[in-house]
């Protein structure tokens, strides 16, 4: 009996003991498991892949990784610098090479201003196009590599731009675009509903890059039948697989600017990237990013495919707002930064400063100075750069920062006339009726060249073709070919596709007449009396160049002269944007509704109400009350019997 | 009685072994709201660049949101026009929030969910009761579940029970208090915190009748909410005296601060803000001094260490191509192809409606005059 009570006792004893104990040690291990040190390896066993100091010290070698396998540290070196590419330890496994070049241009203009463009390519040798599965992601961003799969897409160009290009002052772009925001896809010929799938991957576009795209529907979207060829490599040609349209109204800023900078490889943090920051961007007199996709050459027989992503950020400061009106120019002045390293993903990251106009140094001085010179066919013409190597660990110099400096010595220099030139305005008097009047500058003295006009109104300015004028140099210029599809009211928009050859040293203007819609009063924006915007004219032409253009398109090249393929060596190929137009719409008051509905309602209660007064009121005379005092004599006369008061 | 003297120690044993949980502080204040994910709705709702106040407003509780934490995918912001790049602002892609340029709110790092015409009250209030088309992006919903603490924040233009938006519509405090229900009935928030920064703000949470909800307004009914200091140079107002001294108390909390919702009730007094602002708590379960700021302001966020191996999938190769001629880039402008083009084969619809009726019109009609005996004329 006694041994009994003493050994469950025993066993409680034990057991209170060992829960004791597991509780101790459970209790340990909660707080250092929260205690979490993600920046520290989880592998304490000697595996050290230390991020910045690899890439300080041995920037264009392979990061020497002294684990063995690669899926133990999976998720903590795809952030340390991969080996380049070309080695064969990547991590896609296969053979498919990723290849990224970053590039700036820079560019005095005549006028004091000066142009950058930022160039960033990233080629990788895989195919959407066959219905490839792709599952490994390293430099080509994984959002957009989700949207070509998903949707089908075969080349996708969307650009973001505030700010006209003055053509006339600036010259050409390296690449054109809009002023708002414009996107043109193609679609695969795999694809069934075509309207569908545009309008899916406008919306999981206005996702990705902060903008309302979603408001590009059947209204705004055309399907051009001539221009907007592709840009890629490829056969098929059918229209039907092509959408454009453009957003006038599309503000830029630095809610754009920011998912676009996350799609780089090394983001906004090392390479030419630091230059871009958002208070001294938008500060100027253009600015324009755009992302480009499509596929181009893997090789130099031109037998596999690799697919290319562009993106570019071109912007013009100006010489007043941001130059403070002195002709000196520098990375820090435009930039309010300097370079400190490239890219270590990148496998070229070049700085280009345009010295045509300069051969000897006498317009300005260029700091420091650089060996380094190239010669490029660009825009129809051979240009000079100064050629700066950020891979290069000398070009950083002793300070470890890299700005260049350009200082004008004197103002004199001339500027090549642009050959083709575009302009577009409203014409007219009222809101009822108008005329668009677009004008063709061709100023080559001897040359004539085709040019492709699309124009592409809204349907609340109801186009009258039959007043469709083309003429030049004062005589009527029959088009060799028009494509005219009529809007359809709250469906489609008017598309003209003129194809018009330009005599030598012109102005061609094309008018039309039209007349201006009243919208339903649902369909006004919050501010109408702001206008309502129509899209710019494109103008695609081949222009005669200078010099002749190398027609094999699968050379090495510099990234700014290699967008646009050639096939002749005569001619190049241009696109120039018109100005988008802003039209007054006839705008009812909208305060009427409510001053209606309170006039109808005093009138109708005022007169039905008296008139229901005058033939239902009943009159009766009342006698007046007594005062008090006659009140309590009344009572007294009335318990008397004597008459009242 | 040696029995005894066993459970007398295993008595004092449990009594140490409960002393040690109490003074575990981690366990306790771990579980005590409950909630596993943070989000915030902000808007923004006022047009043109005189209400640059407004969506300054916004932005400094979008900036103190981030700061405590929340990250941008949970963050749905709603500005009705654009100050930052807006042509009359003399320092672009910049917003301010003290006079002499001091604190830009706007930032480097913005993400603007819905900006310019797409604020409206339909899509306020479809991204609040999760009701929006398929195609719409992940960054454009309120993808909340029923352990989300979620914080709404409305400034713009208001009056007695309604608020405007972009000067062409309003949402009235009965559709506000809907819109919450729906939420309650979809299980869409754990604890929601309404802050609203207009004139007469105090009217719009009247009408609230779900559990769970915490409202704070800067002016009563009758009341207007009052701006704060011009600047020159930009030349308009730069904040409201509300969200100004919301956000002097907001930058002074960081992620692990302990101070609770009765300090926030206590932001601008009437001789700071010259309007009483006003608080509901009758609605909320909790008592609000046990409510910290970051339970609402800050975020929750669900760590998982491990220390195996993962294994990543095996990557697809890709199917080997088979033909091998060279592909070629096309000729952008085919001049003799455009010309020579042959119009677009358009593809056969079946006849409209209108067209149909017209036929059957004339058929009837025909037939009607003429007798069905011609019939066999044309079959």
């Amino acid at each position: 009996m006694a041994a009994r009570r003493y050994w469950s006792a025993a066993l409680l004893f034990f057991l209170c003991n060992s829960s004791f104990l597991i509780y101790i040690n459970a209790q340990e291990s909660a707080s250092t498991a929260r205690n979490p040190d993600i920046s520290e390896n989880i592998d304490g066993e000697g595996q050290t892949t230390p991020r910045t100091p690899a890439v300080e010290e041995k920037q264009w070698e392979p990061t020497e990784v002294q684990e063995a396998s690669p899926d133990e540290d999976g998720p903590v070196t795809a952030e340390s610098a991969p080996p380049l590419p070309g080695t064969p330890r990547s991590f896609t496994g296969t053979h498919q090479r990723e290849d990224f070049q970053e590039e700036l241009v820079i560019r005095p203009l005549h006028s004091g201003d000066i142009y950058a463009s930022f160039q960033f390519r990233t080629l990788w040798e895989t195919d959407f196009m066959k219905g490839n599965k792709v599952s490994h992601y390293r430099l080509f961003p994984k959002s957009l590599g989700q949207v070509i799969s998903k949707f089908s897409v075969r080349e996708l160009h969307i650009s973001f731009t505030q700010g006209y290009w003055r053509t006339m002052q600036w010259g050409q772009p390296f690449l054109p675009a809009p002023p708002g925001a414009e996107l043109w896809v193609w679609f695969q010929d795999t694809v069934t509903d075509v309207d569908g799938t545009w309008k899916e991957l406008t919306n999981v576009l206005s996702g990705i890059f902060c903008a309302s795209l979603n408001f590009i529907d059947s209204t705004n979207t055309v399907q051009p039948s001539a221009s907007f060829k592709p840009l890629g490599i490829g056969n098929v040609t059918d229209h039907r697989f092509l959408r454009y349209a453009t957003l006038p109204r599309e503000i830029v800023c630095t809610e754009n600017l920011t998912p676009w900078k996350k799609l780089l490889p090394c983001g906004s943090k090392a390479g030419l990237a630091v230059l871009m920051k958002s208070e001294k961007l938008f500060h100027s007199s253009f600015h324009s990013e755009a992302v480009h996709i499509r596929p181009v050459c893997g090789d130099v027989e031109c037998k596999s495919v690799s697919w290319e992503l562009r993106q570019t950020l071109d912007v013009v400061f100006d010489l007043h707002t941001s130059g403070q009106g002195k002709r000196e120019w520098s990375l820090f002045k435009m930039f309010a930064r300097t370079l400190t390293d490239a890219c270590p993903l990148a496998s070229s990251s070049k700085i280009y400063i345009d010295i045509t106009d300069n051969p000897e140094g006498e317009h300005f001085e260029l700091s420091p100075a650089t060996p380094l010179l190239s010669q490029a066919v660009v825009l129809g013409d051979r240009r000079t750069f100064s050629v700066y190597d950020l891979t290069d660990p000398s070009t950083f110099g002793t300070m470890r920062t890299f700005n260049v400096q350009i200082k004008w010595k004197n103002t004199e220099g001339d500027m090549l006339r642009p050959l083709l030139h575009a302009e577009r305005y409203v014409a007219g008097y009222g809101l009822q009726t108008g005329e668009i009047h677009t004008l063709m500058y061709n100023q080559h003295p001897y040359r004539s060249f085709p040019v492709l006009l699309l124009d592409s109104v809204p349907w609340y300015l109801r186009l009258y073709v039959h007043t469709l004028t083309v003429t030049s140099k004062g005589k009527d210029n029959k088009p060799s070919y028009i494509h005219y599809q009529p809007s359809k009211d709250r469906i489609r928009p008017h598309l003209l596709e003129m194809l018009v050859q330009l005599p030598p040293n012109s102005v061609t203007e094309v008018t039309v007449q039209f007349e201006r819609a009243l919208l339903k009063w649902t369909e006004y924006t919050p501010d109408p009396n702001h206008g309502f915007y129509v899209g710019s004219s494109v103008v695609s032409s081949l222009v005669p160049s200078i010099v002749a253009m190398d027609t094999n398109n699968t050379r090495d090249r510099p990234l700014f002269s290699s967008f646009f393929p050639t096939k002749e060596e005569s001619s190049y190929f241009i696109r120039v944007y018109t100005e988008p137009l802003l039209v007054n719409l006839p705008t009812p008051d909208f305060s009427m509704p409510y001053n209606v509905i309170c006039l109808t309602c005093t009138v109708v209660a005022v007169g039905y109400g008296s008139l229901y007064n005058l033939l239902t009121r009943n009159f009766q005379i009342e006698e007046p009350n007594p005062g008090l005092a006659k009140r309590i004599a009344n009572v007294i006369r009335r318990m008397r019997g004597v008459p009242l008061l | 009685m040696l029995a005894n003297l066993v459970l007398s120690f295993n008595c004092t044993y449990l009594a140490v072994l409960l002393s040690f949980i109490r003074f575990n502080k981690h366990v306790g204040n771990f579980f005590s709201s409950q909630h596993t994910n943070n989000w915030a709705v902000l808007v923004c709702t006022s047009r043109f660049w005189f209400n640059y106040r407004h969506v300054a407003n916004t932005l400094s509780v979008y900036r103190s949101v981030k700061r405590l934490g929340i990250p941008d995918s949970h963050i749905v912001l709603m500005l009705a026009d654009d100050m930052a790049c807006n042509h009359r602002n003399p320092k672009p892609a910049t917003v301010f929030s003290h006079k002499n340029m001091e604190l830009n709110v706007y930032g480097d790092d913005v993400e603007v969910d819905y900006r310019g015409y797409e604020v409206t009250v339909e899509n306020f209030l479809r991204v609040l009761t999760g009701r929006l088309p398929p195609s719409t992006p992940r960054s454009k919903r309120l993808l909340s579940d029923d352990r989300s603490n979620i914080l709404i924040y409305l400034t713009g233009h208001g009056g007695n029970g309604f608020l405007k938006f972009q000067d062409s519509e309003e949402i009235s405090n009965v559709e506000l208090a809907d819109a919450f229900e729906q939420m309650w009935q979809k299980r869409r928030y754990n604890e929601l915190l309404f802050i609203i920064d207009t004139c007469q703000g105090a009217s719009m949470y009247e009408r609230f009748y779900s559990p769970n909800l915490m409202a704070l307004a800067s002016s009563q009914v009758g009341e207007d909410s009052l701006s704060h200091q011009p600047d020159l140079a930009i030349g308009v107002h730069l904040m409201d005296r509300y969200t100004f001294y919301l956000l002097e108390f907001l930058e002074d909390i960081h992620p692990a601060s302990k101070t609770n919702m009765n300090d926030l009730f206590k932001v601008c007094p009437k001789s700071q803000c010259v309007s009483t602002p006003g608080h509901r708590t009758d609605l909320f379960l909790r008592d609000p001094g046990s409510v910290l700021i970051t339970d609402f302001f800050g975020s929750v966020r669900k760590v998982e260490l491990t220390t195996d191996a993962i294994n990543l999938t095996e990557p697809i190769t890709p199917v080997e191509d088979q033909e091998k001629e060279p592909y070629s880039y096309v000729d952008q402008l085919p001049v003799s192809e455009i010309i020579h083009q042959k119009p677009k084969q358009k593809d056969w619809h079946p006849p409209d409606g209108f067209i149909l009726g017209l036929w059957t019109l004339i058929i009837l009609v025909f037939f009607r005059t003429y007798g069905v005996k011609h019939l066999k004329h044309i079959f």
